[in-house]
């Protein structure tokens, strides 16, 4: 059944937030810390775990990849009901940081790319 | 008229998946018959949304009952839902594929991102470590910057200019791959691997391969699924917290 994934989903989530905010706690910062990218490892770790058992059936794993259709669509409905209004003033940042971050990541690629070039990738 | 409205603000939250799901529907047409797929329809439809935003004031279009609903599907319950959802489809297995090289990319581009837009951030006038934090992730990408915002308790506009931050990287990255392509090598599945590592958003990094050469794609996408993961987990915890120590 499709919810047993959409409820594999919500416990991964809800253990991720539960770390994440444990370790904020930790730390004395009052916000979550990496909660998602917690529950996303455990997503990850679980569904391995859960195939090799051959207990996550296609049909289970429906359930999580609708949500996981769903994230462009949420986060389109989201940038919609965002604060913009204020953020105009910052918009050269946007355009600065966006262009900067991508033109410094492309620089590299030379350089990364000599990392281990002799070791062939298996084709997909 | 009032009837429909009266259906429409009790039912809000199916209103919006109307709303969003005409939103992309004419963002992909756009992007297909008016770009010809040169821009990807993903980065049309977040425009879009954040052009709605507009209509309002500071919840944007949900400000105005009639789209109250879209608070609710734009939401971070829902959104970090999403997010995390996504994981299914980053395969640990195939990390293997992308090798070290793809490994460490993947690593070098998500530091150097945060970094390189904390710089611009810092140097345009922001000075305290959450919007830092939250702009320096909108760098990395569109997703990376509101799930830290949020988790860090960022502001509003903030998280806009994260996400505006993330949405200029995708275009630009769509743009410029096939231009900058030969300079930096990228002719090979070994750079595509290290490519998508180091850039990482997904919808660019496969819409910028497609115009360079077709064949590079599946390379790209294949270390780009990782980072947005890898964003989640280092931007609002090792990051900050590196931030905050240099008390910013």
């Amino acid at each position: 059944m499709k919810i047993y994934g959409v409820a594999l989903l919500a416990a991964c989530f809800l253990l991720g937030k539960l770390l994440g905010n444990l370790l904020g706690k930790l730390i004395n910062i009052d916000s979550d810390i990496g909660g998602v990218g917690f529950a996303m490892i455990l997503l990850m770790a679980s569904s391995i775990y859960l195939r090799k058992k051959g207990w996550l059936v296609p049909e289970t794993e429906k359930g999580i990849w609708f949500w996981s259709a769903m994230y462009i669509p949420i986060i389109v409905a989201m940038a919609a009901t965002l604060n913009v209004k204020a953020a105009v003033s910052g918009g050269i940042v946007a355009i600065a940081a966006g262009i900067g971050a991508t033109i410094v990541g492309m620089l590299l690629v030379p350089v990364l790319s000599k990392i281990g070039r002799s070791n062939e990738i298996p084709k997909t | 008229m009032e009837i429909l409205e009266n259906i429409i603000t009790k039912n809000g939250l199916v209103f919006a998946f109307l709303l969003v799901g005409l939103v992309m529907l004419f963002s992909f047409w756009v992007s297909k018959k008016i770009f010809r797929n040169k821009i990807p329809g993903v980065a049309i439809a977040i425009i879009l949304g954040l052009s709605l935003a507009f209509l309002g004031d500071t919840k944007g279009i949900s400000d105005i009952p009639l789209f109250a609903g879209m608070a609710i599907l734009g939401g971070s319950m829902f959104r970090d839902f999403a997010v995390v959802a996504t994981a299914m489809s980053a395969d640990i297995s195939k990390i293997k594929k992308a090798g070290f090289a793809g490994i460490i990319s993947l690593f070098v581009g998500v530091t150097v991102t945060f970094i390189v837009g904390v710089t611009i951030a810092f140097a345009l006038g922001y000075t305290d470590a959450v919007s830092l934090t939250t702009i320096g992730a909108g760098a990395c990408t569109y997703i990376v910057g509101p799930v830290t915002g949020t988790a860090l308790g960022a502001s509003s506009d903030v998280i806009a200019i994260s996400v505006a931050t993330g949405v200029v990287k995708t275009i630009f990255t769509t743009i410029a791959t096939p231009l900058i392509a030969k300079k930096i090598k990228l002719d090979n599945p070994h750079a595509a691997v290290v490519f998508g590592g180091l850039i990482g958003t997904t919808s660019g990094v496969v819409a910028g391969l497609a115009a360079t050469d077709e064949k590079l794609v599946p390379y790209g996408a294949l270390t780009a699924t990782f980072y947005t993961g890898l964003g989640c987990l280092l931007c609002p915890s090792i990051f900050y917290l590196m931030l905050k120590f240099l008390n910013l």
